[in-house]
């Protein structure tokens, strides 16, 4: 029984297939960090002054702050004088096309499988590709400047709507947040900025993808989007990086903010590489911090998000939900195997009247792995009426994984409704050997278990991103057994 | 069609079936009766290819083939069928969804097309209605939930989709009610012809009077310690298993 139980977990394996880095000759600052490496990275940029004094004020806190040991992760210290800052591929001048982005990066993105060339004939979804640290393309630019809406990247919305970054950055994660927010809001190199005006609902999906290709080099990327009244965008990210045996590191800040009746659906399909799944050797460590504030009355912002790779996860997309009537969501799967260390969840922070949240949770374990649920409710004084729903499920697949949850209500305030619910199941033989003896392979078995045990989160996701959620966690256990 | 010669099989080292021996033809329907524990449901399992459950020695022939060689889904899609004893609950798979993969996998197994969840619910419409199932249980997770009696009818309804040919039902009388059961027992005799097989496994002379059974088998501490026609289901009835385990 035991050492089928093994193989259960075997099946949740594969080899990570975006391992391969890509040629492109790039220009890479000297590692470490100091005051001249900020200043430097924001002239690069030739950013406007508000900017580095944005920067300096960050780092400034950054150095009086320490790397936080409360999440449920372990890992070396982290040497942050022996990362680069700075990566950016080698190109000559500023890019008018697509057709002018170095052939090899465009490659990249195609074994990705986001092909862009054909994403911009194609249509329904607005691309910004983010290659180590700089924007290489955005499609759709265009289709959207005609509804008003702004799409481009960071870097460029710094130079060309200075006004709409000055009065929205940090207002969500201020500089001195915490120590990953600190660091990412002093180095930051780009990211994407949407803009929706008032009463536009955007025609199609934006979407972003990350990608880190050099060895050593950190990503600290920045996204910023804010819709006015009325209006509505579905944002999607997706993120990969190449196999190395060193970790990199990755700490990104995203900020949304709703204003009155506005909505935002932010979805993530992170990949990142997950480290070797016998050693734990390499990895991505995703230390990200987001959070949206629903500023308006009756906006909403909901967090969809499918955490599939990173050495170590520790993520908590949050809602600060401010307007009275404002609504916050959380919609996440975290599954982790081989030695993939994941502490995620949300924080619903409710400050209006009737403001809503609810939290919708699901941790799958295998190997050595260690999944961890961290949720905090925060209900202020002014905030009657509140309500909140949880449901936190852990699945477990094998016996050496392992599940927690760390829910935390915090309450000024009697008059909240809240609902709690949480499971924790596991795959067990009997099931699997039911699906074989209907006929049904064992890896179709575990994937349709797990895509059973995530349904209520994969219906959130856009169409084309719960078909391809899907298929990376049924790839994760493509690697079968016999 | 099957042929089982010797064979000596358990778990974990632990041999519970002793040496049985059993010869089934196409058409036919053979039952199984014992005390408890007396091994009948390993049976069951070692015939469809639990991986919990170990054989010692002994061979088991099916349509000619090696049976013992051939992983739990390769003898389910060689038309082996096992309605469990206990059938589990798998939470969040759709019971309709479930079926279609069971009845696709076997399509793709053929070098046929895949059925869409509209044509299949033809097909699974009239096996509900064959067995007078609502429509409710297409809707709900594969035996989540489900009662006793309802996870029984489920099985024979997978049964009555699958179409296979040997099927090995492990006490489906047990949990049916009176009405369940004589509907459940038609289902299974219209699916019943010259070209399939059937073993019950089955505490109780009631199946059987729906059910005829060609051979009756008494099986204790891992033997068949007796065969015989319908008759033995009679007397095994009226007198208990004593007065074999004490005669022979
Ligand atoms: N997975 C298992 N773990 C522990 N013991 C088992 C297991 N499977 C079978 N056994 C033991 O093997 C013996 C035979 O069990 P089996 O289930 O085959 O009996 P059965 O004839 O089907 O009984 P019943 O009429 O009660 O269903 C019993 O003593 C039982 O406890
Ligand atoms: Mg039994």
């Amino acid at each position: 029984m035991e050492s089928k139980d093994n193989s259960v977990s075997e099946a949740l394996d594969n080899e990570y297939k975006y391992g391969f880095v890509t040629d492109v000759e790039s220009d890479t600052f000297a590692k470490g960090l100091n005051e001249e490496v900020v200043r430097a990275i924001s002239k690069k940029k030739k950013e406007p002054e508000f900017m580095l004094n944005f920067r300096l004020k960050a780092y400034e806190k950054w150095l009086t702050m320490k790397e936080p040991v409360w999440p449920n992760v372990q890992y070396p210290p982290i040497d942050f004088q022996n990362i680069s800052y700075y990566s950016e591929p080698k190109q000559k001048k500023k890019l008018d096309s697509l057709d002018e982005v170095d052939p090899e990066i465009l490659n990249t993105f195609e074994k990705l499988g986001i092909p862009l060339e054909e994403q911009k004939k194609l249509a329904n979804v607005a691309v910004d590709a983010v290659f180590d640290s700089v924007s290489v393309a955005t499609t759709h630019k265009k289709k959207l400047m005609e509804v008003g809406i702004i799409f481009c990247p960071i870097s460029e919305a710094l130079n060309d709507y200075p006004e709409l970054i000055e009065e929205y950055l940090g207002t969500v994660v201020p500089v001195g947040d915490n120590f990953y927010a600190a660091l990412n809001s002093a180095v930051f190199t780009d990211g994407s900025f949407v803009y929706i005006p008032p009463d536009t609902i955007s025609p199609m999906e934006i979407s972003t993808y990350f990608r880190i290709n050099t060895e050593e080099t950190g990503q600290f990327e920045r996204t910023l989007i804010i819709c006015a009244e009325n209006s509505y965008v579905s944002y999607l990210e997706g993120c990969t990086a190449p196999q190395f045996d060193t970790n990199q590191l990755h700490a990104a800040v995203v900020e949304l903010v709703t204003l009155d009746n506005a909505e935002i659906k932010y979805s993530t399909v992170q990949n990142w590489y997950a480290g070797d799944p016998e050693t734990g050797k390499g990895g991505i460590y995703n230390f990200v911090t987001k959070r949206g504030k629903c500023q308006g009355e009756k906006s909403k912002i909901s967090w969809t998000q499918v955490e599939t790779g990173s050495a170590i996860t520790w993520k908590y997309p949050s809602c600060i939900l401010q307007g009275d009537g404002s609504v916050g969501e959380f919609y996440s799967v975290a599954l982790t195997n081989g030695h993939m260390q994941a502490d995620t969840g949300t924080k619903m922070m409710h400050i209006g009247k009737n403001t809503r949240s609810s939290i919708i949770s699901k941790g799958i374990s295998a190997d050595h792995s260690s999944n961890s649920y961290r949720g905090l409710v925060r209900v202020g004084k002014s905030a009657t009426n509140a309500r909140n729903y949880t449901q936190c499920d852990s699945m477990l697949v094998g016996d050496q994984s392992s599940a927690h949850t760390f829910p935390y209500i915090e309450t000024g305030n009697s008059s909240l409704q809240i609902e709690h619910e949480a499971s924790t199941s596991k795959i067990s033989e009997e099931q699997l050997f039911y699906f074989e003896q209907r006929g049904i392979s064992r890896e179709n078995a575990i994937a349709t278990i797990i895509n059973g045990f995530c349904k209520d989160v994969f219906k959130q996701l856009p169409m084309e991103f719960a078909v391809e959620a899907q298929k990376l966690l049924t790839l994760k256990l493509e690697n079968s057994v016999g | 069609m099957l042929e089982i010669k010797d064979l000596h099989a358990g778990f974990e080292g632990t041999e519970i079936l002793k040496g049985i021996s059993l010869s089934i033809n196409k058409g036919e329907t053979h039952a199984i009766m014992g005390p408890n524990g007396s091994g009948k449901s390993t049976l069951a399992k070692i015939l469809s290819g639990h991986p919990s459950y170990e054989v010692f020695s002994g061979e088991v022939i099916y349509e000619g083939k090696n049976l013992l060689d051939l992983s739990a889904e390769d003898r389910s899609l060689a038309g082996v069928f096992m309605g469990f004893q206990y059938p589990v609950e798998i939470p969040g798979v759709n019971n309709a969804e479930f079926l279609r993969m069971a009845y696709n996998a076997r399509l793709v197994n053929e070098g046929k097309d895949e059925l869409d969840p509209l044509d299949f619910d033809d097909i699974l419409q009239e096996k509900m209605d064959l067995l007078g199932m609502e429509n409710k249980y297409k809707e709900r997770n594969c035996n989540d939930g489900f009662s006793g009696g309802e996870k029984k009818k489920n099985e024979i309804l997978q049964m009555a989709i699958l179409k296979p040919a040997l099927s090995v039902l492990d006490e489906t009388d047990s949990g049916l009610d009176i009405d369940a059961l004589r509907v459940v027992a038609n289902g299974v005799n219209k699916l019943n012809n010259e070209n399939n097989a059937l073993i019950l496994i089955t505490h109780y002379q009631r199946l059987l009077d729906y059910i005829k059974p060609d051979f009756v088998h008494v099986l204790s501490h891992g033997k068949i310690i007796k065969s015989g026609g319908k008759e033995l289901a009679h007397e095994l009835e009226a007198q208990g298993y004593d007065w074999l385990t004490t005669t022979n």
